[in-house]
């Protein structure tokens, strides 16, 4: 499957984002955020990083890119959307995901191994795990806390949207240790912690964030 | 040019780490008696004129794009020019 990975200005991860996507047996296809074209792609991945400098609040002005147009015009149509850190952030501020991302609680940035349970399988991008899979993967972010109101962190835990969850500790504040959440067609993720440092053994903590990115392909042949 | 204000603020029952953070600075640095900070931003706006369609036009930028509604409170309101 072919997998676009946009790059904005400020945009860290998109490199390790499109080796992730090779990692995991699918073609890396590199998108400019300023085109109105997704070439073609089955799925995109919004990575992390800090576009626009996070001026005016993260992801607020990259949601206006041209490129989103066609983003969001997609994932309303079921393209398979994964927003990682600051791509979450662009996630929400686009409306596609609920809720809001806001400054730690403890106004740190925060960088460390994460432990995490994947508790919906069901998505595009988490097929590849089992329910309930304890895995660690890095956290780093500075605006993380994840926050809704009342009636949408109930509807998302009454919904099982709630795509993960941390594990021992709470990084950031956010409400129910939420990590990352889906819509409701399961066609749209994003999370704070980052799989696409995971994915070899060489580098980072290990290999448990791969199943972001073999989970499509499981998907489809499932 | 007259100049029009968006005050945005976050919604009270939205936690604000940057207003905790500092009052708690206030008693260190001598001050006391504030019980609550909120930290929020101020645009300011400068239009050629002000018209019913220039600010209309301000309240939708200040509602799709100067705040995010889900997390943010915003006023828009037209700044007297000084004397």
């Amino acid at each position: 499957m072919k997998i676009g990975v946009i790059t904005f200005p400020g945009t860290l991860d998109d490199v390790d984002a499109q080796r992730a996507v090779r990692v995991g047996g699918n073609e890396a296809v590199a998108l400019w955020h300023g085109d109105h074209d997704l070439q073609g792609v089955d799925a995109v991945i919004l990575p992390g990083g800090f576009s626009y400098g996070d001026y005016l609040r993260c992801g607020a002005i990259s949601r206006f890119a041209p490129i989103m147009t066609e983003v969001i015009e997609g994932a309303q149509k079921g393209l398979p959307v994964l927003g990682i850190c600051n791509g979450f952030q662009m996630l929400v501020e686009s409306h596609l995901l609920p809720g809001g991302l806001l400054r730690n609680d403890h106004l740190k940035f925060i960088c460390r191994d994460q432990k995490l349970r994947i508790e919906n399988t069901s998505t595009a991008w988490t097929s590849a795990f089992t329910k309930d899979q304890e895995i660690v993967v890095p956290l780093k972010n500075g605006e993380g806390q994840y926050v809704a109101d009342a009636d949408t962190i109930k509807r998302l835990e009454d919904e099982g949207r709630v795509v993960a969850r941390y594990l021992d500790v709470n990084p950031n504040g956010s409400v129910n240790d939420i990590a990352g959440i889906t819509n409701e067609a399961g066609n749209v993720v994003g999370l704070m912690p980052h799989p696409e440092h995971a994915v070899e053994t060489l580098t980072g903590s290990g290999t448990d964030g791969l199943g972001f990115f073999t989970s499509l392909v499981e998907k489809t042949f499932a | 040019m007259p100049r029009v204000v968006v005050d945005v603020m976050p919604k009270p029952e939205i936690l604000d780490p940057q207003g905790k953070a500092v009052l708690g600075a206030l008693p260190r640095l001598g001050f006391t008696g504030v019980t609550e900070v909120r930290q929020g931003k101020r645009f300011e706006l400068e239009i050629p004129e002000i018209t019913d369609d220039a600010l209309a036009q301000i309240e939708k930028l200040a509602e799709t794009f100067l705040a995010n509604t889900v997390i943010e409170n915003y006023v828009v309101r037209v700044e007297e020019p000084a004397k």
